[in-house]
């Protein structure tokens, strides 16, 4: 949130309260007396640390990556403070580097790591398992499969995390952290920081100190694999109908407990070392034995290699959520029966997609219009809101991979191009904030490598995507307070780019900014064309006058459609046939004025001029034609 | 698949306020002494997205996932969203419908029609449906805003609690704004249970 967010006071202990897993993660945080906490925002992870940073007495940060926040909760861990990062999957390949050798050091303090998956892919570019990472950096995993569980196993996971000396990933899914349900919470204890102790053999990981650790790690994972045999977190249900019996962790858990209410049931809310013990148990007493886990199949693989007989991925989807409307026909097929017609539901009615948009005034929509407008150009494309340039009507984006992928990828795609590709003009499309967790680096990358490609900053001012987070762009930290605000010029010009280079426009100003793009992408080096507007979503962003269409005037040209306003609405469709004989679709609009904010970008390249200030207008517009 | 759950499922469009007014009648539903799970897809929701928002009530709630064909009662704040959503439906179930119509620029641009008469296609699929048009509603109560008001009221003469129970949810929501406002939303909220009634057959 970008208004300064006066510190909540927390609710007194025992209350009841409806809360979201990512809000019972940030309560638990709080309740533990951790000391440090930073993330970088990413759905579904993004309120952990926005209503963490609302509890007092607790040092809170937007980290500008995922890799920086996790080495920031190492740095406070081995102060001996309690420290906490959180991040969303792909958070994790950014912080991997560090998760690999931190499992070598181990943490002092005790130190939590909360994993967000996107499961069903909501708002991700891929659906990576980050179990897979736990078992990669022999972690122990707690997976909650609703609120309460995710409150009471973070708060857990400090005390277990100083018991082993090792960070606890709590494993969270979409459907956990924005699922909001009753949690009773409880005292918050505080946590004094026990000191730093040096110790260069466990904090300096050169090679022979890595061989020391190792095999601790080893012996780790024994010791956790008995602490997750003892553990309550791993509850058999025993159940009444023994004919299938579930293995299920997270949402999947809760969605087995409706689908089939009388089975038997391993609950693992310690998933990682696994309980092989508790699942031979289990195994023993049922006729099927079917692994119910989002995405990858990794426990039904190891108890499949523990020599144990189950199902899992065979039945069940790899991909996507298993509700239970997915998980009972696939069962009871599995079981031989015919799935039961439990009040067949009618079909869907037919319905137009409805994607998502950029909203009303959106700076971004000046880019886009403008780069649909340019011929023979390839654009390299990044990850945030402007991602939806790739939709329509725009159509204006070729590629998005990853975070700074926008800058690299164009850097290769000049370095790779042939003959017919020759005459293309590279761009690359980047957000202030992506910019700032990774693409300076690819920057630099590309003016030290002599790259030709021109670079569109899209500095809105803010973490657009996952609901407005403060960024080093706008000068305000986690809680809103004035903070040092990164000077986009300077540090461009600092990573190599030539100060003449380095253009400035405002993207509501179209034409301006179709001409600078046509000169920039002309001049074969390095460019950077910076467009700051404020995102609508943040403070600084004023609406002002709404515009309005004069009918007798518009010309059902469409020309401003193009621009993909969701306030521009089409009243009437024609046809005509023009002297050359071709015939052409008119559509003719009208505004919402209460949608519209008055950005003026529809009217510039309105040709008959019927878009104008709406009527009783009396304040200046901030476009002029 | 659980008797005693009552399945709500609200639809809408990103920043029409579907989420906030499915966490009042969660609150509702708690303050009744009800276990509640509500959830939704969010993340580019705010984005003219669709929007659809569960909520699951009853004794103790697992799953918090409501399954087609499975909803009590249906709360469309957007006509075609109605529509998209309608087979969520019990057989006995009642949808209740905002009549109007939000054209995202798929439509504009010419790509997809927005559906004829999606009420109309509704009851032609055999859904009990009753709308109504909540702007207008609100317009003539003085401002826009409280459409999501007028909303809550439609639903709280069709839930397992008073209609009380949500009006003290919104009440509460809104205390620290003063009393003008409070009033305001009592007013729009008993518009809404008034334009949620069926009309009396001749």
């Amino acid at each position: 949130m970008a208004a300064n967010m006066a510190e909540m006071k927390p609710a007194p202990s025992q209350s009841r309260l409806l809360l979201s897993g990512n809000e019972a993660v940030a309560r638990a945080v709080w309740e533990a007396g951790c000391n440090v906490a930073a993330a970088y925002p990413g759905t579904p992870s993004t309120e952990i640390l926005e209503v963490v940073c609302t509890y007092p007495d607790i040092y809170a940060e937007w980290s500008v990556n995922e890799k920086v926040s996790m080495e920031v909760a190492l740095g406070a861990s081995m102060m001996g403070a309690r420290a906490f990062c959180a991040m969303k999957h792909v958070g994790v390949n950014v912080a991997a580097d560090a998760l690999m050798t931190l499992t070598l050091t181990g943490t002092s303090g005790g130190m939590v790591i909360a994993v967000a998956d996107d499961v069903g892919m909501a708002s991700s570019q891929n659906e990576q398992d980050s179990r897979v990472y736990a078992r990669f950096a022999h972690l122990p995993v707690f997976e909650p499969s609703d609120s309460q569980e995710a409150y009471e196993m973070t708060k857990f996971a400090f005390d277990f995390s100083e018991r082993h000396q090792a960070p606890v990933i709590i494993r969270l899914t979409a459907r956990i952290c924005h699922v909001k349900g009753v949690v009773t919470v409880g005292e918050r204890v505080a946590h004094t920081p026990t000191g730093y102790t040096k110790n260069p053999e466990r904090w300096v990981m050169i090679p022979t100190h890595a061989r020391r650790r190792i095999p601790l790690m080893f012996q780790r994972d024994v010791t956790l694999r008995a602490e997750s045999e003892a553990s309550p977190l791993n509850v058999f249900e025993p159940g009444s109908d023994r004919r299938v019996g579930f293995v299920a962790s997270g949402p999947a858990y809760m969605h087995v407990k409706e689908a089939f209410p009388d089975a038997p049931v391993l609950k693992l809310g310690f998933s990682h070392p696994l309980p092989l013990d508790k699942v031979r148990a289990l195994a023993a007493q049922v006729d099927l034995l079917v692994v119910a886990e989002e995405v990858e199949p990794i426990v039904e693989n190891e108890i499949k290699a523990a020599g144990i007989d189950c199902h899992g991925k065979d039945v069940l989807p790899k991909l996507g959520e298993l509700a239970p409307q997915v998980l009972k026909p696939a069962i009871e097929s599995l079981l031989g029966g015919l799935p039961t017609p439990a009040a067949m539901p009618a079909s869907a009615a037919q319905v137009f997609p409805r994607p998502p948009t950029l909203c009303a005034s959106c700076p971004h929509m000046g880019i886009y219009y403008t780069l649909s407008q340019l011929k023979n150009i390839i654009v390299s494309g990044d990850i945030g809101c402007y991602t939806l340039g790739a939709g329509h009507p725009w159509n204006a984006l070729d590629t998005t991979i990853s975070m700074g992928a926008a800058v690299t990828v164009a850097h290769g795609m000049d370095k790779g191009r042939g003959p017919a590709d020759a005459n293309k003009k590279i761009l690359a499309v980047i957000g202030d904030s992506t910019f700032l967790h990774m693409g300076m680096q690819g920057l630099l990358d590309a003016t030290y490598n002599r790259s030709n490609f021109t670079l569109l900053l899209l500095d809105n001012g803010t973490v657009g995507m996952t609901g407005g987070q403060n960024t080093p762009a706008n000068g305000r930290d986690i809680r809103g307070n004035p903070a040092p605000r990164i000077n986009f010029r300077q540090l461009i010009e600092a990573l190599g780019v030539k100060p003449e280079r380095i253009r400035e426009v405002d993207p509501y100003q179209l034409p301006t900014l179709f001409k600078v793009i046509r000169e920039e992408t002309k001049i074969e080096e390095v460019s950077v064309i910076i467009a700051y507007r404020p995102c609508v979503l943040v403070d600084e962003f004023h609406a002002t006058q709404a515009y309005q269409v004069i009918d007798d005037k518009c010309t059902g040209c469409g020309n401003c459609i193009e621009v993909g306003c969701p306030a521009i609405h089409v009243t009437r469709r024609d046809k005509v046939v023009k002297p050359s004989g071709k015939e052409v679709d008119l559509a003719f609009v009208m505004i919402d004025a209460l949608a519209c904010t008055g950005c003026g970008m529809c009217l510039q390249p309105c040709a008959p001029d019927a878009i104008v200030l709406a009527e009783n207008s009396n304040v200046f517009p901030l476009v002029q034609k | 698949m659980n008797d005693a759950i009552t399945n709500i499922l609200v639809c809408g469009i990103g920043g029409q306020g579907v989420m906030t007014a499915t966490e009042i009648l969660a609150e509702a539903a708690i303050a009744e002494g009800h276990d509640a799970k509500k959830t939704e897809v969010a993340g580019m929701a705010q984005r003219g997205g669709v929007v659809t928002s569960h909520l699951r009530f009853g004794p103790k709630v697992l799953s918090p996932q409501i399954a087609p064909g499975t909803v009590h009662v249906l709360l469309g704040f957007e006509a075609a969203e109605a529509l998209r959503w309608s087979h969520y439906l019990r057989p006995d179930g009642l949808a209740l419908v905002n009549d109007a119509h939000f054209v995202p620029p798929v439509v504009e641009i010419g790509l997809f029609d927005y559906p004829e008469d999606p009420i109309g296609q509704m009851r032609a699929r055999g859904v009990h449906t009753v709308s109504f048009n909540a702007a207008i509603i609100a317009r003539e109560l003085g401002d826009l805003r409280l459409g999501n008001t007028v909303m809550l009221g439609a639903i709280a003469d069709h839930l397992p609690f008073s209609p009380d129970v949500v009006l003290r949810s919104i009440e509460a929501r809104f205390a620290r704004k003063g009393e003008a406002v409070v009033d305001r939303n009592r007013r729009a909220f008993a518009a809404g249970r008034a334009a949620a009634q069926e009309p009396v057959p001749a």
